[in-house]
């Protein structure tokens, strides 16, 4: 982990409320995909987690979603402007468990980190395909940029305005999967967690106080013991989850 | 002795900054980031007699210059802390840590101070009567003076270090509860834990918490607990140790004005995990400006 003053370069509108920020400044705390930022702003007491949707050595994406205070202020925020922010937080993906033809799932703001995952994934020559699920088709974004990777990409919608129909499970029957690695709102990780049929790894959201491991705010029980989402996740193998809710 | 240090019930103390329990775990995730060397102890994660999960989540709730947190005493029971955890501090701080203890019965409270009480590390026990995120513990033992009189002794009868009761803001009279701890024997009085509070999210119409309410602690709260520091330094003889809400140097100035002996820095950490650093390195600047040249001659001097 690392605190740094990064100046914002882009905040540009993906959709209604999805924006894309991208940052300069040291990035070199950043060791995985799938691990997130902590952003301080002015007038709000906690830092505001958001995962990274990619990185290089001098520069951070991340798309976020407009849901409350934090991103609002976020949204309003101009190239030039600075942020405080604390990088290189969680585990993130490991890639050595991912085999040669990886599935990734994406739902919604659960799509960016896939976009960093999907990159280091073709960076190892892997076949990689993706599966990103959105409530209709004025929400999507990423999927060319998906492709763009060399990924094979399918888009659902849940109204069938875009891609086929339904959720990311009704997707991934007849994908030749070796691994599957996800992001998304609760409901859809327990249904891709039943609908798989292989290991894999998917990325858990709570309220947290510090973001470093400090506070055992966002603390969860699973099948190898007590985590903090914060600082043991995001991510956790398929095989130590214990769905409680 | 250099013009910060302090002197907490006859342990001297490098500089009167201090991690508060519950913001800093064992140390050593903040040991990553700094030489945590430079401060002048660390409260470590309130510790019980067996480990505890804690309360269910959502446990964080942001408010106005603070937060709310219903954590409800996570940790891994006082034989790991003395197994497991102690032994990775030693390879990250070289002072004596504040041991900081709860639990649900007095025995309970007997059990785990005597047990931290034999670590050569600890060089203060902090016993916690006032965590309001649990039933049947914590809280109610701060809110009756004979109660916390009872905890008190209890602990001395086993403990040969030094004690400080740590106590709860949610009571009538705060004064009254500290004089009974110090009739009891104790040799130090922390306070203030975090203040009873609760949030609802509109949309679901629901407390953000999943335990309903939670500790609001953090900037907010600082009038509160520097009032508090003040009218218990008045009326007891023992060391008081202030906290709540502090968050920079001059706070820390304000608190020892007040009558701390020394000061304790909470929810600032979750938010800029270097505070705590970066009030030790900005004190002796602040220190100047106020024409102040050893901090032991603030203490309760207004």
């Amino acid at each position: 982990m690392k605190q740094g003053i990064f100046e914002i370069s882009e905040n540009t509108p993906l959709t209604a409320d999805v924006m894309r920020m991208v940052l300069k400044g040291d990035t070199s705390a950043i060791t995985a995909p799938g691990q997130f930022v902590n952003i301080a702003l002015d007038g709000l007491f906690l830092r505001r987690p958001i995962s990274v949707c990619d990185w290089d050595a001098s520069s951070l994406t991340l798309i976020y979603k407009v849901v409350g205070k934090g991103t609002a202020k976020l949204r309003t925020m101009a190239p030039g402007e600075t942020l405080d922010v604390l990088s290189g937080l969680g585990n993130g993906y490991d890639l050595s468990l991912t085999g040669d033809h990886p599935l990734l799932l994406g739902g919604g703001v659960g799509v960016p980190p896939m976009y960093g995952l999907a990159k280091a994934l073709r960076a190892q020559g892997k076949t990689v395909s993706v599966i990103l699920g959105f409530n209709t088709a004025s929400e999507v974004f990423y999927a060319q940029q998906f492709r763009d990777l060399g990924a094979q990409v399918r888009v659902t919608t849940v109204d069938g305005s875009r891609g086929i129909q339904g959720f990311v499970t009704d997707a991934m029957a007849d994908i030749p999967y070796t691994h599957f690695c996800c992001c998304g709102p609760e409901p859809m990780l327990k249904a891709v967690y039943r609908a798989s049929t292989t290991s894999g790894q998917m990325s858990f959201e709570e309220r947290m106080g510090c973001g470093f491991g400090a506070c055992m705010g966002c603390s969860c029980k699973t099948l190898t013991g007590y985590k903090r989402i914060c600082k043991d996740g995001p991510v956790m193998k398929k095989e130590e989850i214990l769905w409680e809710k | 002795m250099g013009k910060m240090s302090v002197t907490r019930c006859g342990i001297p103390l490098d500089n009167p900054v201090i991690p508060a329990s519950g913001t800093f775990g064992y140390g050593y995730e903040y040991a990553e980031l700094y030489d945590i060397n430079c401060l002048g102890t660390f409260s470590f994660k309130g510790t019980t007699r067996e480990p505890r999960f804690g309360n269910p989540t959502p446990r964080i709730a942001e408010c106005t210059s603070g937060m709310i947190n219903a954590v409800g005493l996570q940790n891994p029971g006082v034989e790991k802390v003395i197994v497991e955890e102690l032994p990775k501090l030693k390879t990250c701080f070289r002072k004596p840590v504040m041991a900081n203890v709860s639990g649900f019965s007095i025995e309970d409270y007997a059990y785990t101070c005597e047990k931290l009480d034999r670590q050569e590390q600890v060089g203060w026990l902090e016993v916690n009567i006032s965590c309001p995120n649990v039933h049947g513990g914590g809280m109610s033992f701060g809110t009756d003076p004979k109660a916390a009189a009872e905890v008190t002794r209890a602990v001395k009868a086993v403990t040969t270090k030094p004690v400080l009761v740590k106590l709860t803001p949610n009571v009538t009279d705060i004064v009254s509860i500290a004089k009974a701890c110090e009739d009891a024997g104790a040799d130090g009085i922390s306070l203030i834990n975090t203040m009873l509070g609760m949030r609802i999210n509109l949309r679901t119409r629901k407390p953000v918490i999943a335990n309903t309410m939670g500790g609001f602690s953090g900037p907010a709260i600082f009038p509160v607990a520097l009032r508090m520091v003040y009218q218990v330094a008045h009326a007891v003889k023992i060391p008081v140790v202030g906290m709540g809400g502090v968050s920079s140097a001059e706070d820390v100035l304000e608190m020892m004005m007040a009558g701390a002996t020394a000061v304790e820095v909470g929810a600032a950490n979750l938010v800029n995990p270097y505070i705590c650093r970066d009030i030790v390195e900005a004190l002796p600047e602040v220190m100047a400006n106020y024409k102040i040249h050893r901090l032991e001659d603030i203490i309760g001097g207004m």
